[in-house]
């Protein structure tokens, strides 16, 4: 049996970057940074989602997420959180590449509160102006399959649909959408937003997705590492799952124990 | 700097003389950095800005009126008066 049958060694790549845990995480929201870095670490993630803001000019010696999430650990994926325009999301993600001099990052342009589901007529904004820079992007976006094509004809290098609204929780309330998405999508497809509990994110990998993000699902658990823990072991047997094809769907019984030899 | 030398007795005069006499020292340019005004030195540079205020340039991006100013261009960048500068850095975020 080779790897990939056998679910060994089941790497995903991104932009030409290998990675072996399929959970993408956020580092926000959490108590304090000694919490997100214990979460973080629980959670097996190697690329981390960042938010680029003004730095606290009253306190300059407040303690840094870098010197808690190392970025030559951690594969860092600033984000355009909070950006509500195609040039404040541009203006925001070529600060984030002189700040750490990487190209690859998340992209999301929302629509306004309280849902801030994704503004794709901005998206596509901006993703052209960033590919024609020189970024590699990953896209948050809506479960829109003819927008989610045009990300990726643009040459967007993950489609990031949402499951739910950020920060909400609610679960995957499209799967059947995200199906159609990863069926006609020849980049990688990760849910972002909307995981509330590990069983999501198992769903969203048995459907096929090739990665999970997800911030508040942890960071606002009781436990955040034991949730971190949990959504680690939910991603992997999500995939596993999906890996091995679940058995087919049948109205009505079908005993495993033979029904003959009882005894009468 | 035009600054006569009969200028009447007033709390102004001090910092005038200083200016005269350090001129490197004394606040000159008004800036705006991260929405706030300050004041900085007429020589002012974005190296000299971010030491000022005290923060590792390694861990910072900086935009000089919309412009990003690369890392490696902090020391010679001048600011010029109403320079608006952002400084940013990574934090937590989803």
């Amino acid at each position: 049996m080779d790897s990939v049958v056998t679910g060994q060694d089941d790497s995903w790549t991104v932009a030409g970057r290998r990675f072996r845990s399929r959970l993408i995480v956020g580092t926000g929201r959490y108590k304090d940074l000694e919490e997100t870095a214990a979460a973080i670490e629980a959670s097996g993630a190697e690329i981390v989602t960042v938010a680029v803001r003004r730095v606290n000019l009253a306190d300059p010696n407040a303690p840094m997420l870098q010197d808690y999430v190392d970025p030559r650990k951690y594969t860092y994926l600033p984000n355009t959180a909070g950006c509500f325009t195609a040039d404040e999301a541009v203006r925001t993600l070529r600060l984030a590449r002189e700040a750490g001099g990487w190209n690859l990052v998340k992209l999301e342009v929302l629509g306004p509160p309280p849902y801030l589901y994704p503004d794709m007529a901005g998206t596509l904004e901006a993703a052209k102006v960033l590919i024609a820079d020189g970024f590699e992007v990953m896209v948050y976006c809506a479960d829109d399959p003819v927008a989610a094509k045009r990300l990726e004809e643009l040459g967007c290098v993950a489609i990031m649909p949402l499951g739910a609204p950020i920060g909400s929780g609610l679960g995957l309330q499209n799967p059947a959408m995200l199906s159609i998405l990863l069926q006609q999508a020849q980049v990688p497809v990760l849910v972002d937003a909307g995981v509330g509990t590990a069983s999501d994110a198992a769903i969203a990998m048995e459907l096929g997705c090739d990665a999970v993000l997800l911030n508040s699902a942890i960071a606002h658990a009781g436990n955040p590492v034991l949730m971190a823990r949990a959504m680690k072991a939910a991603v992997e047997a999500g995939r596993l799952a999906h890996l091995a094809g679940r058995m087919p769907r049948r109205m009505g019984a079908d005993p495993s124990s033979p029904l003959t030899g009882l005894i009468r | 700097m035009p600054v006569s030398p009969s200028l009447p007795e007033s709390p102004g005069n001090s910092i005038l003389h200083a200016m005269l006499t350090e001129p490197n020292t004394i606040p000159t340019l008004t800036i705006v950095v991260n929405g706030e005004t300050r004041r900085v030195g007429a020589n002012a540079n974005i190296a000299s800005l971010i030491e000022e205020l005290g923060l590792d340039r390694r861990k910072l991006a900086v935009e000089r009126n919309r412009e990003i100013v690369p890392r490696s261009r902090y020391e010679a960048t001048p600011l010029t008066d109403r320079d608006q500068i952002e400084i940013v850095h990574f934090i937590g975020g989803g």
